[in-house]
């Protein structure tokens, strides 16, 4: 482990020093797995959250109240600590980057992860397919990467970004708080009009069951959308 | 090697010697799939046994549900490492399914509604190993958990019980299906970990 910042009170993102790494695909994962003294072993799947940087790739984890490996994760590893980790992994959920279709992500909390993870890969290859997020989050506390989401959506050619917030909202904010709806969803279907988008919807189970039959019966075709489900409820 | 991280001491969740290795008990029943839920009508639901591009035996929903069914009590363990004990399911077994079929297919693709497909040996679905079930938990089975009908096959990772099944093509080559074309591993048995390619 190389590094490690906090991207909000409960994510941090760790910088991992691995010995081969040939790149990956934006939207993979990989399998981190911690072991104690008596040989327990706990395995946890966590989205690359960047295009690799050489042989460094990052990982942005989300604390969860009691979670075994993603509270040892943000609270206990260090820098020089080694990990083991496995992959790339999954090449289902990632983004083509010759494929000049539109794209709609969806994120719950950390689910934003490898949607993140294209958003940084399409600014880096400078290409200009239309990308639209809309980032459902607790609080505007809660934004992951809303910074550098923030500047890149305010630069020519950039993705737009909305965020949806559940809980609170800030004073700006003319939607009321609450789960996301449909029509949160149909102004980011039309964000991409002209040509079908390929979505990609990520976060928590539920979340992710709910964004996609919405997105179904806003017309979307189901062959034209992908899922990562996180876990949990 | 296995290498031991600084700080980390674990929960030691309870195990079972029924849990095989790297799998944690949920007594919840998580929903993964690559997309979005199909929902498919009783009405049009259709399911068949084929032989290349030809259909042997094709049934609707009611002369489904109109074969002999069993009562299943089955561990079911899935590649994203959680398991559930004793979950419970009523369906047709595929032994019943293909008693008059002969065949010298040794493999076996199974194709869903949504275009989902996975590759299993002939003789894994055999011996009373695996069902196409339509109720859990005493339920019809939710559109979510693959309903109207799924292919049940508890000794091997859940992926390959295909969720939403349309049909059993009998094949001779064991070609992979939709993870095993994305890196994961073509047979699948929870008990040695086959859970990628190379595994
Ligand atoms: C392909 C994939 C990629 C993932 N990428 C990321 C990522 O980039 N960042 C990240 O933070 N997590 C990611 N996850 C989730 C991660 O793998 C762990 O599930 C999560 O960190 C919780 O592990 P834990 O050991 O801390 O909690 P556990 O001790 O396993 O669980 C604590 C409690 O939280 C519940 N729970 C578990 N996961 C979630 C969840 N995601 N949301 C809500 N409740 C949950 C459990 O059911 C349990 O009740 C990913 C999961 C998958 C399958």
């Amino acid at each position: 482990m190389t590094g490690s910042r906090a991207e909000t009170a409960t994510a941090h993102t760790l910088s991992l020093r691995v010995d081969e790494w040939s790149g990956h695909l934006p939207g993979q994962h990989v399998d981190v797995r911690l072991t104690a003294p008596d040989g327990y072993q706990a395995v946890r799947s966590y989205s690359l959250a960047a295009p690799a940087d050489d042989c460094v790739i990052e990982i942005t984890v989300q604390r969860l109240p009691g979670g075994e490996v993603s509270a040892f994760l943000t609270d206990i590893a260090m820098i020089g600590d080694e990990l083991e980790v496995r992959g790339p992994l999954g090449n289902w959920f990632v983004w083509d980057q010759d494929d000049p279709s539109p794209v709609l992500l969806v994120a719950g909390g950390s689910g934003v992860v490898p949607l993140m993870s294209m958003i940084r890969a399409r600014d880096e290859a400078d290409i200009q397919t239309p990308f639209h997020l809309i980032h459902s989050v607790r609080t505007p506390q809660d934004r992951i990467y809303g910074d550098e989401l923030t500047r890149l959506a305010a630069q020519a050619g950039g993705p737009s970004v909305t965020w949806l917030y559940t809980r609170t909202a800030p004073p700006t904010e003319t939607r009321p708080p609450g789960r996301l709806r449909q029509n949160d969803l149909d102004d980011g279907s039309s964000r991409t009009s002209g040509a079908t988008p390929t979505c990609f919807i990520c976060g928590p189970t539920g979340f992710v069951e709910e964004a996609a039959n919405h997105l179904l019966a806003a017309g979307h075709h189901a062959d034209r959308i992908r899922t990562e489900r996180f876990g949990g409820r | 090697m296995v290498h031991v991280t600084r700080g980390f001491t674990g929960r030691h969740p309870a195990t079972d010697d029924r849990l095989p290795p790297g799998q944690y008990l949920t007594d919840d029943f998580p929903v993964l799939s690559a997309g979005p839920t199909p929902a498919i009508r009783r009405d049009e639901w259709t399911f068949s046994v084929r032989d290349g591009d030809q259909a042997l035996r094709s049934w609707t929903w009611d002369e489904f549900t109109a074969l002999p069914a069993e009562d299943i009590t089955v561990d079911i363990h899935c590649v994203t490492r959680w398991s559930r004990l004793d979950t419970t399911w009523r369906g047709v077994a595929i032994d019943d399914l293909l008693a008059d079929v002969d065949t010298a297919a040794e493999y076996v693709l199974a194709r869903s509604y949504g275009g989902y497909t996975t590759n299993l040996p002939l003789e894994d679905l055999l011996d009373g190993k695996a069902w196409i079930a339509y109720e859990h938990d005493g339920d019809d089975l939710p559109a979510e958990h693959g309903g109207p009908a799924r292919l049940l096959v508890p000794h091997l990772y859940l992926w390959k019980s295909a969720k939403w099944i349309k049909s059993l093509d009998l094949v001779d080559d064991d070609d992979p299906g939709f993870w095993e074309s994305l890196g994961y591993h073509d047979y699948g048995d929870p008990w040695r970990e086959q859970r990628y390619q190379g595994d």
